[in-house]
């Protein structure tokens, strides 16, 4: 049996994510998140995702660590006020109940690739085969999010626009 | 709030690192379509790359100037975007139907690919934009306290 590495890597994942919680300083604790991003990134090129490995990698690590850097820069870096209370009786119990529920849920979804699973025979054949003829463009991703699917691509500038116009509008106001 | 940095590595890296990343992220908008990318890691990474030089050389170095200048053109990414689809229903299609661009000696497929590439364009503008201006509403607040 071969050595796989996937293992080890989502260990990191779970053990970063907890120690970006956990830490007391928050400078500390953007670049554990940093790092987090780093390692869902390394799983998302694992799984065969080469297009959402390369966004998790330059906004999760690159620009949302500068992005909260500068927040905690504005603001005060470290916050020694900060305590956490022990979490509720409810929570305790109720959310391991909610991941055992979800567990048993997962076991009924389809295998990784699974060539006969729903998602992989209603629409995506066609995307596949058609992709070339129509648009001259090999990568399926760029005609699906571009050409098939348009409008949705479309909306979400329309979202960047508006996060962007937001943050001048709320952050800017003191200026002229 | 933001200042120069210091020391002469990080300003000779800068100089030698900000250009690659530039072209790296043009490479990536525009191999897009035959490769893993496409407009929106391309703008981001583009934009990635100015923001860098802004915490290197400060916003007001000569470097950063092109940066402060991009900040005015928030919204002209999906004037593009919108404006291919636009230009689609003035052909006589769908919107966003790239096959009624009216681009002459191009077949239907031809003028996929280019309605593509445009809003691939398009959407790498807006992105680039919106991360630096995010950038500079973070960063601005400080000065404006003290000035």
């Amino acid at each position: 049996m071969t050595f796989s590495f996937e293992i080890p890597l989502l260990i990191l994942l779970i053990l970063t994510a907890g120690g970006a919680i956990l830490v007391k300083d928050l400078v500390p604790a953007v670049f554990i998140l940093g790092s987090y991003s780093f390692f869902l990134a390394l799983v998302w090129a694992w799984l065969g995702a080469p297009d959402v490995a390369f966004v998790e990698a330059v906004v999760g690590a690159g620009l949302a660590t500068v992005f909260f850097l500068l927040t905690l820069f504005e603001t005060a870096p470290k916050d020694t006020r900060l305590h956490r209370p022990p979490p509720p009786l409810a929570a305790l119990i109720g959310l391991p109940l909610l991941g055992f529920l979800l567990l048993y849920a997962a076991s009924d979804l389809p295998n990784f690739g699974d060539p006969a699973s729903p998602a992989s025979v209603h629409i995506s054949p066609v995307y596949l085969e058609n992709s070339m003829h129509d648009t001259l463009t090999p990568n399926v991703v760029t005609s699906v999010l571009m050409d098939y699917r348009a409008f949705d691509t479309l909306i979400e500038t329309v979202v960047i626009f508006t996060a962007g116009i937001a943050c001048v509008l709320l952050l800017r106001r003191n200026q002229a | 709030m933001i200042q120069a940095h210091d020391s002469v590595i990080v300003l000779m890296l800068g100089r030698l690192l900000i250009p690659l990343v530039q072209l790296f992220g043009l490479y990536v908008l525009f191999f897009g379509q035959y490769g893993p990318g496409g407009g929106f890691v391309g703008g981001v990474i583009f934009g990635a790359s100015m923001i860098l030089s802004i915490l290197i050389f400060g916003p007001s170095a000569s470097y950063s100037k092109v940066a402060k200048k991009v900040v005015h053109g928030d919204g002209l990414g999906l004037l593009i975007f919108a404006g291919v689809g636009g230009l689609c229903l003035i052909g006589g299609g769908e919107f966003l139907n790239y096959a009624a661009l009216e681009i002459p000696g191009l077949e239907v497929a031809s003028r996929r690919y280019v309605g593509i590439m445009l809003t691939q364009i398009g959407v790498a503008v807006d992105v680039a934009v919106t991360v630096i201006s995010i950038v500079f509403s973070l960063s601005s607040n400080d000065e404006d306290s003290h000035a």
